[in-house]
């Protein structure tokens, strides 16, 4: 019997090498995955009880700092300022994940990253409690103290980009939330505090500067005038302005919602009123792959700020005429976020360059060596410098004399575009403000969105109500 | 008479209980330091009972030591050393979990009792016992009485179902799982029953593919285990004590008859009835999708996915004991004790411990090898090869190796009917070595020069 006996026993010593096997195998290939589970408790607890890094406003104002509790985690996230910031920091909950920053950099925060590598060693030896780095952003308090102010209770979202940086100076998004109420150490109360906000109807957790598209209306303008100019078009070349146009091989038609003045007028008078039936025409005659090549040089179709999650605003394909002419004038399935038509706004402001957004300028290690900077980069060159500073000026007609008179800042240039758009006409309207200043040196771009505006559905009554807001941020900046 | 003739060469075996001892007193330093640990890391201070326990663990560890050393001088010394460390690291960890509770509950007290319990058992095993022989006599009895247990758990208001498996009898306040008492028994049963219809079994009947497969009136023996495995995954709910019992069966049957064929149709047998509970039931399919993708359904696979948990976040070397968190893990006790033994020792201490139940494995395969009598060969083969399919089993499904089956981590879970049966069943595996290395009773060489008598045969 001895050789079946030999043979069990080679049986039995393979199922416990298999079971040797299977442990190096998880501890190798599995490990990682498994920690980087959100349900793992173990690794949140631990997350949860570290001595997070603070997010910093510029000017060192902390937006999201740690302090010491005495319960189970040792330290307790506090958002100082409350509201005002959440849209930047986003939120640290126990139960329900992390968001913005407190998500995207995390890494950093909680002291993982690669490069605190050996300062973690030292913790190590020495016994001392690891500490997060800090996140240094572009965020400037005046700016989106002003710019909360005056967007007060209205649905909507401000961005304000520095133009010659890409730095978002600015982002504020309405309805808000407190992050603290979610971060609470009371996790029940927390739990219940986000699923107060998760199913609150009016979406204040959501992200409407970066992560919210809507239709741009016609603040899309400026991009098919950008767009006509590149074509060699000039400010003065002129385009027919008929009252209304029928849209081709349909039977129906555009109507202007303000008085164009005449039936052919020039681009620049065609803007300073925001005339649609001359933009349907120009984008007419430009074409479709013109006006998206155009798009996408400002940033259409690619998601930026991917620290904040930002989203890709559209310019949709294979467009029929008719659709074409709406899409010019920024309606049809254009869709943007406000952080994209701040984007349009600060490359035309920066002499045509866009520049990468950013909102994290620099990482610094606990005994604040910076780990990493942000340096600004040009996204692309979305026009020449000629045409940008053309259509610089056409926005600052539109400012001095057309529908954005609202925005008019007492002895500084600035240049705006109004818009108002529907996604369907049984909601109420966008109102669109989007501005820089000065005019002749551009240090901001704002971009202004108003959700369910109860306004008409014109371009002045947007103009009114949103680019007060606009006004009010460039102000704070200058 | 010639005088020049090789004097007669005899091996004596050494008795090796000095070797034992020290093992044994390595074992209990290594535990009770465990236990030391566990009370400094998770209260700051031993606890005031510390001395007790550490008295009563030495003193079992001892009087199993002792009782060796009268009755069964020559039984393997590696066993009893392997077996105190498991048990008493097990205890540690039940008292590791116990300390979770607040107030702290008192599962390592109750599990001592069982212990103290085993160690009675063991005890009379060794003395009572001695030659494990004589238990050929009574095959049908021993394997009756095995099936009674097994199936007693289905008896109405006797049985009771916990986690979904009807592998318990209650009785007033205590509660038993007679399965591990049916795998000792019946162990014995097969190994009797084989060593007497082993010449039977072994006729070949077809070949195919190389390899002879048994007659088909011979097959009824198999397809009545396979059977009564399958009602025990049908009625009983419960897959790891199925797959054991036919795995038991199936390896002594190819043991005994030396035929390739029956671990193969024995396979084949097992696929079609895993395939089968797989079809028909949903707590299988459960457990092979926590196997397969556990993340799919948290909440179904909560279990299996917080034992992962536990054993990545213990790394390498482990959270420490008692600085780890296997609370989280629901069982972590019984079932999942494996995964908070991974969880504080990390994945070293936890294969450190499955080599400590390799060791028991070859310890008690070498025993078989050595033996001289069938019996005694197929049932240490049994004992031994069922104990590595039962560490397979279990440790393999908390680790993600296999699907989880409902069995128990021998010595190391909560529970006393499983450690009251295997410190029985490594009394037999220690009777049974004894045997096997005891020296033979010789009376000298024989020279029939010598001899005064001679034997003559008569004529009929």
């Amino acid at each position: 019997m001895n050789r079946p006996i030999r043979r069990v026993a080679f049986v039995a010593m393979m199922m416990f090498a298999l079971l040797l096997a299977n442990g190096t195998y998880m501890m190798i290939f599995r490990q990682s995955s498994l920690e980087a589970q959100p349900q793992n408790r173990r690794v949140r607890d631990a997350q949860f009880a570290q001595d997070r890094g603070a997010i910093l406003a510029a000017g060192k104002t902390e937006i999201a700092k740690t302090t010491t509790a005495k319960d189970r985690f040792k330290f307790q996230r506090v958002y100082p300022a409350g509201e005002l910031y959440a849209p930047v920091t986003g939120f640290y909950s126990y139960d329900h994940g992390s968001s913005g920053l407190e998500s995207s950099a995390n890494a950093a925060l909680s002291g993982t990253d690669d490069a605190l590598f050996v300062r973690r060693l030292i913790d190590l030896a020495t016994a001392r409690t690891p500490q997060g780095a800090s996140v240094q952003t572009t965020i400037v308090p005046r700016i989106q103290q002003a710019a909360a102010a005056a967007l007060g209770n209205q649905k909507g979202a401000v961005v304000a980009l520095d133009p010659t940086t890409g730095a978002v100076l600015a982002l504020v998004t309405s309805p808000r939330y407190d992050p603290n109420a979610i971060a609470s150490h009371d996790v029940d109360a927390a739990g219940r505090a986000y699923d107060t906000l998760a199913a609150d109807p009016t979406r204040p957790l959501s992200n409407r500067a970066a992560r919210e598209i809507y239709p741009p209306g016609s603040t899309f303008k400026l991009v098919t005038a950008a767009a006509a100019l590149a074509d060699g078009k000039t400010p003065d070349s002129t385009v027919a302005s008929p009252n209304r146009l029928k849209l081709p091989g349909t039977s129906t038609y555009l109507p202007n919602s303000t008085n164009c003045g005449g039936t052919q007028v020039s681009i620049t008078q065609a803007l300073k009123v925001s005339c649609n039936t001359a933009f349907a025409n120009l984008g007419l005659q430009l074409g479709e792959d013109k006006l998206r090549k155009q798009a996408q040089l400002f940033g259409f179709d690619q998601r930026h700020l991917a620290e904040l999650g930002g989203v890709a605003s559209q310019f949709p394909d294979q467009l029929e005429d008719s659709q074409l002419a709406l899409s010019a004038i920024g309606q049809y399935d254009v869709a943007a976020s406000p952080l994209q038509m701040a984007m349009v706004t600060s490359a035309i402001a920066n002499d045509g360059v866009l520049m990468d957004p950013y909102v994290v300028s620099m990482v610094q290690a606990p005994d604040l060596k910076p780990i990493q900077t942000h340096k600004p980069t040009a996204l692309s060159t979305a026009m020449t410098p000629a045409n940008a500073r053309e259509l610089q000026q056409m926005m600052g007609i539109v400012v001095s004399q057309g529908t954005g008179s609202s925005a008019q800042i007492p002895g500084i240039g600035v240049g705006g575009k109004t818009g108002t758009a529907q996604s369907d006409l049984s909601r109420k309207p966008y109102a669109w403000f989007t501005s820089f200043a000065p005019l002749d040196a551009p240090k901001i771009a704002v971009a202004v969105v108003i959700e369910d505006a109860a306004v008409p559905r014109n371009d002045i009554a947007g103009g009114r109500l949103a680019a007060p807001v606009a006004r009010a941020v460039m102000e704070a900046a200058l | 008479m010639s005088t020049d003739a090789a004097p007669p060469f005899t091996v004596i075996p050494r008795k090796r209980r000095g070797v034992e001892l020290a093992l044994v007193a390595f074992a209990l330093v290594l535990v009770l330091a465990a236990y030391a640990q566990v009370d400094l890391n998770v209260t700051g201070e031993l606890s005031p009972r510390f001395s007790l326990v550490a008295g009563v663990a030495a003193g079992l560890a001892l009087v199993a030591h002792g009782v060796l050393r009268w009755r069964l001088p020559y039984a393997d010394p590696v066993l009893l050393p392997c077996v105190v460390a498991l048990n008493g690291l097990g205890l540690t960890m039940i008292h590791r979990i116990d300390l979770i509770n607040s107030p702290p509950v008192h599962g390592a007290r109750q599990q001592l009792i069982w212990t103290v319990i085993g160690v009675v058992m063991f005890v009379a095993v060794v003395v009572l016992l001695r030659d494990h022989r004589p238990l050929q006599r009574f095959t049908y009895t021993i394997g009756l009485a095995g099936i009674l247990l097994l199936l007693l758990p289905l008896t109405p208001g006797l049985g009771t179902t916990k986690f979904g498996a009807r592998i318990w009898i209650q009785v007033g306040p205590y509660s038993f799982q007679p399965a591990e008492a049916a795998k000792l028994l019946l162990a014995v049963a097969f190994a009797a029953y084989l060593v007497e219809k082993r010449d039977v079994l072994a006729l070949a009947g077809y070949r195919l593919l190389g390899i002879d497969l048994p007659r088909a009136r011979d097959l009824g023996p198999i397809l009545a285990m396979w059977a009564l495995s399958l009602a025990i995954l049908v009625l009983q709910r419960d897959l790891g004590t199925s797959l054991l019992f036919f795995g038991l069966f199936v390896m002594m049957l190819y043991v005994a008859t030396e035929r390739a064929g029956w671990p193969v149709l024995g396979t084949l047998l097992f696929a079609v009835g895993a395939y089968f509970g797989y079809l028909n039931f949903g707590h299988v399919r459960v457990r092979v999708g926590a196997w397969l993708h556990p993340f799919s359904d948290y909440d179904a696979y909560y279990q299996v996915i917080n034992a992962q948990f536990g054993m990545a976040w213990g790394g390498l070397l482990g959270t420490g004991l008692g600085l780890g968190r296997p609370g989280l893990t629901p069982l972590a006790r019984s079932d999942f004790i494996a995964a908070a033994l991974g969880e504080e020792l990390g994945m070293t201490g936890l294969m450190a411990l499955i080599m400590i139940y390799g060791l028991i494995v070859a310890r008690g395969l070498r025993t078989a090898l050595q033996c001289r009598e069938p019996f005694g060969k197929l049932l240490a083969a049994g004992l031994a090869f069922a104990f590595a399919l039962q560490v397979f089993t279990i440790i393999g499904g908390v680790t993600r190796l296999l699907p989880l089956t409902g069995l128990t981590t021998p010595f190391m879970s909560q529970g006393g009917s499983s450690l009251v049966c295997n410190w029985i069943v490594v009394a037999l595996l220690l009777v049974i070595s004894h045997h096997a290395r005891r020296p033979v009773a010789t009376a000298g060489p024989l020279n029939p020069d010598a001899e005064t008598t001679q034997l003559i045969r008569a004529a009929a």
